[in-house]
């Protein structure tokens, strides 16, 4: 554990004092403290293209009263810097009239262990599997022109300090490895991307199979795009594979059952608690307790423990996803989803691992029932429109269905959609729900931060796919 | 108070004295600091607060071809001792790159210019809420724009880059920018839409009524979209998106991807990509100028390029690593372009709208579908139906899809450009994109 007192003039004394001093008065509000510690080790175009480091450190300090956020943060750690902000906060509430709120939940729970996976194998080890991963992609496939091949890692120590001087904290691990490969066959190039990673350390997912698994996938990919046809353009049907596809579900209705949105009523789902707003059989979890995963978290940046928030059960719209302001505002309670980038960014009500459940449909029924369409097996990033709900995301392997068949590969297309409406055309969700492999990082108001996703295969009535063939 | 150039240079030399003691060959540092407040706004009241002040050090240190480099924000000598420490071991440990080094000396800026990218000036919060009022008031005029959002940051840096062959210069930057968001409703749809002014300086940024109501009116217009059958037609980008265009060209020609054989415009040098009526630009010496910079990120003085003379592609964007590899000198692009931006085309805004029949004026994209290794460009929009040249009724849920290599070709330009980005361009028409919609 960081002790972010250690070389400073400001005592944890001082700053229980000065943080109770500051919110008092204010509903809500929290000193929290940061001391992140990263690691990035690329090879790329058979070198290793030097590896960085870095550590930071730093505070934020929120004061919130009523619906108004004051917030500063400064990566001194000492008395007249946390003084300073305390002025700035106190300057923009000026004259605050709430009642500090006290209670948060507490956790025993740990979804990760308490390790630094940085320091956990040494760069000589990690250069080595570089290399290999290198020379394996290189001997496998002659017309592999290009392989990038990148480790991250990260250590996160964070500690809350509330008015009244409780304090929560975490340690969060989280790795990443990540294989790019380019193919050039008689002039034509097509490339495929593939990572694995999570809160773990590197040893548990760097095997031998393990990354050779990973290479064999971004191949995999890159070789199906080598024959890829173009696109279909217009609207047809779209069978989504299990796993990482769900990120649709991630643009499409995650953003938009976000409590923050709705609180201010610019979500399209603002108006729709407790109707309708998916077939039947479509149930959507938001989930921060399963063990070891990328979007998960034993306590959210404002200390609430993390859980398992229903938001859609069987088609009906149960719960939007909460951090403390908004549940306050809106009179529930916080879900544990407050997250933020790091202390230089204010906490927002943010997905964690956001899952569709199992169905009882298979693929293979899936793609029989389709006379014209696509399957999506792969997708790169997606994004939304919450006002208007209209969501698109990349397809990086996807095929053409033609009576009840898989055809060609075509080329990478975006698919559009409208959130509100498309869990609606859902017509089969299946039984093969599969995690992704751990490489989500989701962007809202300009903070990115580590996602999950799940789901099993679905068959989509209807959606716009955007190829160039018509 | 920002820190000055006396600070960030005195913690510098401090850096590359240490790395040489402790046995770098050559090392290089920048020191920055920034200080930014927002005010943020939401409908006509005070929603939030935010001061920032960051300080950063990032340093790369080489044993003859060996290199590594560490980032902090923590600029005490204690830690900085520790990280350089770590960096020299980590260097000595990484394998050795044969294009590793230093720009050539006789590349480093030798003077800094005074490009007036600084405005010392210092704006209030109280004066910032009087800006946001004004605008938020202007902005919620018209009863169909339900909600506001705005803000207004103003930013101030600082920085300093050094290197063990002498260099050591830096200067100080700032920006205001103001912006508003809003969310128009009717019986059938909810929509968004935004307007944002960012300068140098304070005096040049729109005026918060001016901007209000563009937000307000852009908002307003983008109500009961409907959507359009799948076919070929002409697409017109609104400059507000035709930049992003200009950027995935800036993308494809970066060094990096030349050199390792990833982009589309690999080998194309001395190519005709465009047609004859397109130039491409990127001044780095715009007075007041978003993109303006007197050096690179790694210190190479920075001259104006012409990188698309009629149509022919003239240059990549070169830094010292990939320039090796490449066997050319750098450009002074590390770090990218600066001001960059088509030429003004030859027809009038008014005439590209009524150069066919019916086209799509488009006003948003979203999604990541540019692909620079084939060159492919998928993404959803929004947009307009145009017909004789009149805005007949919002469009949305439809893709725009092509190739990059023909879009390039099938460009016209209006003669309305405007520096209000660092990347600009005048309004575009591409032909032969296909649309997919119903």
């Amino acid at each position: 554990m960081t002790n972010f007192f250690k070389n400073s003039d400001l005592s944890r004394n001082d700053a229980e004092n000065i943080v109770s001093d500051t919110l008092n008065k204010c509903d809500d509000g929290e000193l929290y403290l940061e001391d992140s510690k990263s690691e990035s080790i690329i090879l790329d175009d058979n070198k290793i293209k030097g590896s960085s480091y870095s550590s930071d450190l730093g505070f934020g300090f929120r004061a919130v009263s009523d619906e108004i956020v004051a917030y500063s943060h400064s990566n001194e750690i000492s008395k007249n810097s946390l003084n300073q902000s305390s002025e700035s906060l106190k300057s923009t509430l000026r004259s605050t009239k709430g009642t500090y709120n006290h209670s948060i939940p507490k956790t025993n729970k740990k979804y990760y262990e308490n390790i630094n996976p940085i320091e956990q194998k040494s760069l000589d080890e990690k250069i080595e599997i570089l290399n290999k991963v290198n020379n394996y992609l290189r001997s496998k496939d002659s017309n592999v022109k290009q392989v990038t091949a990148n480790f991250s890692g990260e250590q996160k120590t964070i500690e809350i300090i509330r008015s009244g001087g409780e304090t929560l904290s975490d340690v969060r691990p989280l790795i990443r490895f990540n294989v790019s490969v380019m193919l050039d066959k008689d002039g034509r190039k097509e490339s495929g991307v593939y990572g694995i990673g999570g809160r773990k350390s590197y040893d548990s997912y760097l095997k031998e199979d393990n990354w050779k698994e990973v290479c064999d996938e971004a191949l995999r990919i890159a070789s199906v795009n080598l024959e890829s046809k173009p696109a279909p353009a217009g609207e047809m049907k779209v069978v989504l594979g299990p796993g990482w596809p769900a990120i649709l579900i991630h643009e499409a209705v995650g953003h938009g059952l976000e409590g923050d949105f709705n609180r201010k009523k610019t979500s399209a789902f603002h108006n729709l608690m407790g109707q309708k707003v998916a077939s039947e059989g479509v149930t959507i979890v938001d989930d921060g307790t399963i063990d070891n995963r990328r979007g998960s978290l034993t306590i959210d940046d404002e200390g609430t423990p993390t859980e398992k928030t229903v938001l859609i059960e069987n088609g009906v719209l149960k719960n939007f996803m909460q951090d403390r302001l908004n549940a306050r505002l809106m009179k529930t309670r916080s879900t544990g989803s407050g997250r933020r980038e790091n202390y230089r960014h204010i906490v927002l009500p943010r997905m964690r691992n956001t899952m569709m459940l199992n169905g009882n449909r298979t693929q293979e029924e899936m793609i029989k029932s389709v006379n014209k369409g696509i399957f999506a097996v792969s997708f790169g990033g997606g994004q939304v429109d919450i006002t208007s709900g209209k969501f698109v995301f990349n397809c990086t392997e996807a095929y053409e269905i033609i009576n009840g068949k898989i055809g060609s590969p075509i080329k990478g297309a975006t698919l559009i959609g409208d959130g509100p409406s498309i869990l609606k055309e859902v017509s089969m969700v299946g039984n093969d729900m599969m995690l992704d492999p751990g490489i989500g990082t989701c962007g809202k108001a300009g903070q990115g931060v580590p996602v999950g996703v799940a789901q099993p295969s679905i068959l989509i009535n209807k959606m716009t796919v955007g190829g160039t063939k018509l | 108070m920002i820190k000055d150039q006396e600070y960030l240079s005195e913690k510098a030399s401090y850096c590359l004295d240490l790395a040489k003691k402790k046995g770098a060959t050559d090392s290089s540092v920048v020191v920055s600091n920034s200080i930014s407040e927002t005010v943020n706004f939401r409908n006509k009241k005070l929603d939030e607060s935010n001061r920032s002040d960051n300080l950063a050090i990032g340093i790369t240190t080489y044993i003859d071809k060996k290199k590594s480099s560490i980032s902090s924000s923590n600029l005490l000598k204690e830690n900085l001792d520790i990280l350089i420490e770590k960096c020299i071991e980590t260097t000595k440990n990484t394998p050795e790159d044969e294009f590793n080094s230093l720009p050539d000396k006789d590349l480093l800026a030798k003077e800094v210019k005074d490009l007036d990218l600084y405005d010392e000036t210092h704006i209030k919060n109280e004066d910032k809420i009087e800006y946001l009022t004004r605008l938020e008031i202007s902005a919620s005029s018209n009863k169909k724009i339900v909600n506001t959002e705005s803000s207004f940051t103003e930013d101030k840096s600082n920085f300093i880059l050094a290197n063990s062959d002498g260099f050591c210069k830096g200067y100080k930057n700032s920006s205001f920018i103001a912006s508003s968001v809003t969310v128009a409703k009717d019986e059938k749809s909810m929509e968004r839409d935004y307007e944002y002014t960012s300068k140098c300086h304070l005096r040049d940024i729109k005026d918060a009524e001016v901007l209000g109501k563009l937000a307000a009116k852009q908002t307003i217009r983008k109500l009961s979209p409907k959507k359009i059958s799948s076919e070929k037609i002409a697409l017109i980008f609104d400059k507000r998106i035709a930049k992003g265009i200009l950027s995935t060209f800036a993308n494809a020609i970066s060094s990096s991807a030349i050199s390792r054989g990833t982009s589309f415009l690999k080998d194309k040098i001395n190519q005709k990509i465009f047609s004859d009526e397109i130039n491409i630009f990127d001044k780095p010496d715009i007075l007041k100028g978003l993109g303006s910079r007197v050096f690179d990120a790694e210190g190479v003085k920075t001259d104006t390029l012409k990188l698309v003379e009629q149509g022919v592609l003239r240059h990549y964007l070169i830094d010292t690593y990939n320039g090796k590899k490449l066997k050319l000198r750098s450009n002074g692009r590390s770090g990218g372009t600066s001001n960059l931006y088509f030429n003004n085309g030859k027809v009038s805004y008014k005439d590209l709208l009524n150069s066919n029949s019916k086209c799509l004026y488009l006003t948003e994209t979203i999604g990541h579908g540019s692909n620079i290794v084939t060159g492919d460009y998928s993404v959803g929009a929004t947009g307009f139906l145009i017909e004789n040249g009149e805005f007949k009724y919002p469009i949305n849920e439809i893709t725009i899809a092509g190739n990059f290599k023909e879009m390039f070709q099938n460009i016209t330009l209006a003669n309305d450009l405007e520096f209000e980005y660092s990347t600009n361009s005048p309004t575009m028409m591409i032909e032969g994109m296909v649309v997919a919609g119903k």
